[in-house]
């Protein structure tokens, strides 16, 4: 620790700290602009510049360590004044020049009322300007579907920059031409490629990049903020839903440190547009063949009906990726009430049990974990793809040169370099009797690509002898860890929504085991014709379309509901707006329903439900918390054995944007793919 | 001793000259000047240790070797000891590369060397010591003048590179102060704020007051504009664009409050004539 006097008071900071840093530390406020704590230090907007005592200059406070800094003449600590007439007027000068070839369209800018440009004219501006000449113009640019470009507004900053080329790891953005006539481009004006793309949008101290989708939607002050959780992929990145009235006019990232730092994936903040449309907002009973309009009571007494002339053990649910852990705890319940054992949460049909223990189906390693990993074998995966912010943490560690990465499966662009080891099981296997790698914390992270299929528990049995036989397990640290594609997934593996004894797999409700299949938003399954379907969910997706009976339920949004995200972390989403028409919290239609089939369940408020569910699974009531698993269940994981086909491991996803009903409705992820497809067909060629 | 040599060619870029841009262009980034500390000498090409130094320092090596330190130092006033390539150019009979040593009055060197003034010393208008970053210094003050680091900063200029211009009566003084600032307005890489929106600002603001088409308050204003940049940029660039433009102001100020006047009692609708050249 190295002591520093900031404005006269003396702190105690580690001498790596900038001096931004260690006056933040002292309680002293910085204005900036090009700095970003993510980012490295570009030092090039002068906004955060303070007078370092013995120094003829202002220094860029957000550049200069506090170790560079030299004692007094009789030894006494460096000085640093942030309040000085010296300060003040260079900031000043330099809020002057930012100004004026800054375009006076705050009125009309999306960016205005979060802008740090206007909220620091206000505390460095003066009220008119000396600027006499033509401002700047600069031409706006295309960068795809989702960032809006207003280059007029821009100041060089160069935090979008900075940030495709280390963070997304898609060096696409730059600068180019100097002086005033430096402007931030695509090659070619191409559109981003990137999964983070929207990110930069956040960044973006000024109006420059925006959001496409959000453009003239909605002041910042007319919105309601609430905090939820991401349902798009298994990592549950901490999102804020910002609504206006009924609407859900944007998605934001909040601060998550053990998750998703502060990013979000383009899925997470852009598919909300799909939240409006395709909604099923009332009842519906097939009829002739038909789907018609129908009234609650209606839909629950054709369900009704239908379940008494059904023998229980021909009854089923399936629940979908997006379900939170309520609404499954109480499709269970209801499922045993009628005595069936047949539901299963795992409709791609991966290979995971909750009976081998926790640790079997976790990311044992956690996020957090990755900073400190040395090693990572990816088994069947694409986390680009399947997690893009988990990806840009993997790709953070890589960054320190510190992580070894092998892949086996599919070849792709994953923004950081690896090994290529092979494509599938035999690869794999051959690192069964591995002896001990030279590696202390190594991650062996094993893919749905890997497990969802026929030899799926063959193959997680493999990983995890190769994990233990490499030495990924050790005293405190358990690196095998699985990456889930479905948010909803560790949640029902938690609660045990999966076949009971004698009970069906999703597969094999889906193909004709059952006559009653209840759907919890499970859409990513083809159920055969003659099973009556019961579908819970929120948009006419496949689910709906082959149902008999459709109870429109509450997206993400409209709910509170707890996630439990692939490390097992058990997060919880506030209700930001309401389901449209009359539909429901899901929650609450298997309560109404349950009471119309006879099968009452025992909980009349959500409140209720969740003290039921925390009595069955006390782990789920510590918020944020991850309840590790035992490392044992991996090592019993690994005796198992069973044989391995020969067919390579291929990512479950295709198309990262289409992968979940609401994606699927939502125009935006529609351009997005094709935007997507097209770069890949010129990357081709 | 043996030693690798490796010759490489720059393309261009003024900025480039800066010892860290030079760094960066040398690993073929974009040639932007670095953030310092860390010095080259800790952390410079590829992130090792790096000196970078003019050719000029390295020329006269050999000679020092040769004769010793202490002749090179008995060469010229006490702080300002040892030779320097003086490069005249400018309103001059014979223009010239010249070594001279550390001292020499101006007028000596530019009568030894460069044969004179154009039409006689008589008709200088003002020098520029020490390349165009550094400011003017009006015939008035060009006797005597040593030319050496504490000589010029006497005058509040700088030796800089010793490269000397010199103009005579007839140079159009605000027009050339004016090109100097296109020049830096040109070269200004962009990265900081305080260089890459001001030198266009001050050029502007020149162009106009070339011909007269500026108020007289814009002048302290300029003055003020130059300061914004003085000294908060990431390199010397920022200073080097200002201190021409401070030495205009300092030492000709009449003469663009004359073109002012001139201007204010018999306007005109022609645009300015916005090229340099």
């Amino acid at each position: 620790m190295t002591k520093i006097i900031v404005d006269g008071a003396e702190v105690d900071v580690p001498p790596e700290y900038t001096l931004l840093q260690a006056c933040e530390a002292a309680g002293a406020e910085i204005p900036r602009f090009c700095f970003h704590e993510r980012l490295s230090i570009a030092g090039n907007c002068r906004m955060c510049l303070v007078e370092l005592v013995g120094s003829p200059k202002p220094v860029a406070s957000c550049a200069w360590a506090v170790r560079d800094c030299r004692p007094g003449p009789k030894g006494e600590p460096p000085e640093v004044k942030t309040r000085t007439p010296m300060v003040r007027k260079a900031r000043e000068g330099v809020m002057e020049f930012l100004l004026i070839n800054h375009p006076l369209d705050c009125p009309i800018c999306d960016q205005g009322g979060e802008c740090d440009l206007q909220d620091q004219a206000m505390a460095y501006g003066v009220d008119s300007s000396r600027f006499k000449e033509n401002k700047r113009a600069v031409e706006d640019k295309y960068l795809g579907a989702l960032v809006k470009t207003s280059m007029n507004r821009c100041i060089q900053c160069t935090r979008c920059v900075r940030f495709a080329t280390e963070v997304a790891g898609v060096p696409e953005l730059g600068a180019i031409g100097r002086g005033e006539d430096m402007e931030i481009t695509t090659y070619l004006e191409q559109a981003m490629v990137s999964e983070l793309q929207g990110n930069v949008v956040d960044l973006c101290p000024v109006g420059a990049l925006t959001s496409k989708p959000y453009a003239f939607a909605a002041r910042p002050w007319e919105l309601t903020n609430t905090e939820s959780i991401d349902v798009t992929d298994a990592v549950g990145c901490a999102i804020r839903v910002d609504t206006r009235g009924r609407e859900v006019m944007r998605v934001l990232p909040r601060i998550n440190e053990d998750v998703n730092e502060e990013w979000i994936s383009d899925k997470t903040r852009h598919q909300i547009d799909g939240l409006r449309v395709q909604r099923l907002d009332e009842p519906y009973v097939r009829q002739g063949g038909r789907l018609r309009p129908a009234t609650w009571s209606e839909a629950f007494h054709a369900i009704a009906a239908k379940l008494r002339a059904t023998r229980r053990e021909r009854i089923g649910a399936i629940a979908g990726d997006l379900a939170a852990v309520e609404e499954m705890f109480a499709l269970k319940d209801l499922l045993v009430r009628l005595g069936s054992t047949n539901f299963d949460c795992r409709q791609d049909g991966t290979a995971l049990d909750p009976r081998w223990g926790r640790s079997s189906y976790l990311f044992n390693a956690t996020i957090p974990g990755i900073d400190e990993a040395d090693g990572l074998m990816i088994i069947g995966s694409n986390p680009r793809k399947e997690a893009p912010v988990l990806n840009a943490r993997i790709r953070k560690r890589w960054r320190t040169g510190a992580l070894k990465i092998g892949v086996i499966g599919e070849r792709a662009d994953l923004t950081y370099d690896y090994a290529y080891l092979g494509a599938g099981p035999e690869t794999l296997a051959r690192f069964a009797e591995h002896p001990p790698a030279r590696l202390s914390r190594q991650i062996w992270l094993v893919g749905q690509g890997a497990l969802a299929r026929p030899d799926g528990a063959a193959v997680l049995s493999a990983v995890a002898r190769a994990a233990v036989s490499t030495g990924a397990l050790t005293d405190g640290w358990n690196g095998f860890s699985v990456l889930h594609t479905a948010a909803a997934r560790v949640g029902g593996l938690d609660i045990g929504f999966v076949p009971g004894d004698s009970g069906l797999t999703a597969a094999a409700m889906a193909s004709g085991g059952v006559d009653v299949l209840f759907l919890l938003g499970a859409d990513e399954i083809e159920v055969e014709s003659r099973a009556f379907v019961i579908y819970i969910g929120t948009h006419g997706d496949r689910g709906a379309q082959r149902a008999d009976v459709i109870l429109p339920g509450a997206a993400y949004t409209e709910k509170s509901g707890i996630y439990v995200n692939t490390e097992g972390r058990v997060q919880m989403g506030d209700r930001a707006a309401f389901p449209p028409g009359n539909a429901r919290e899901d929650w609450a239609i298997l309560r109404a329903l349950s009471e119309a089939i006879g099968a009452k369940l025992p909980y009349d408020s959500l409140a209720q439900l969740r003290a039921a569910l925390f009595k069955a699974f006390p782990h789920l009531a510590r918020i944020g918390a991850i309840m590790p698993g035992n490392p044992d269940d991996v090592r019993k994981v690994a005796m198992r054995g069973g044989a391995m086909e020969k067919a390579p491991f291929r990512s479950p996803i295709d198309d990262f944007y289409l992968t979940n009903p609401i994606a699927r409705a939502s125009a935006v992820m529609a351009e997005c793919s094709a935007l997507a497809e097209r770069a890949a067909a010129t990357a081709a060629e | 001793m043996g030693f690798r040599y490796d010759h490489h060619h720059g393309a261009g870029a003024y900025i480039c000259g800066e010892e860290t841009a030079l760094l960066e262009s040398l690993e073929g980034k974009k040639g932007m000047p670095r953030l310092k500390p860390p010095f080259p000498a800790n952390v410079g090409l590829y992130g090792c240790p790096t000196t970078v130094n003019n050719v000029e320092s390295i020329a006269v090596v050999p000679d020092i070797m040769r004769r010793g330190a202490a002749w090179f130092a008995s060469i010229g006033r006490p702080n300002n000891t040892g030779t320097k390539i003086f490069c005249i150019s400018g309103h001059v009979n014979n223009p010239c590369n010249v070594e001279e040593a550390m001292g020499i009055p101006l007028r000596e060197l530019l009568e030894r060397h460069a044969g004179g003034v154009r039409g006689g010393w008589g008709n200088l208008l003002a020098v520029i010591p020490g390349g165009s970053s550094m400011p003017l210094i009006p015939a008035s003050q060009c006797v005597p003048l040593p030319m050496d680091f504490d000589g010029t900063r006497e005058v509040k200029s700088a030796l800089g590179t010793a490269a000397v211009i010199v103009m005579d009566k007839s140079t159009d003084i605000v027009r050339a102060i004016a090109r100097i600032s296109y020049f830096y307005k040109h070269e200004s890489c962009g990265q900081c704020t305080p260089c890459r929106e001001g030198m266009g600002w001050m050029w502007r603001v020149l162009m106009r007051m070339a011909e007269g088409r500026a108020h007289k308050r814009e002048i302290d204003m300029l003055m003020d504009v130059t300061q914004q940049i003085e000294g908060h940029t990431i390199c010397a660039f920022g200073d080097g664009a200002a201190w021409p433009v401070q030495g205009l102001l300092r030492h000709f100020r009449h003469e663009i409050e004359r073109r002012i006047d001139e201007y204010a009692a018999n306007p005109h609708p022609e645009p300015v004539r916005a090229a340099a050249e």
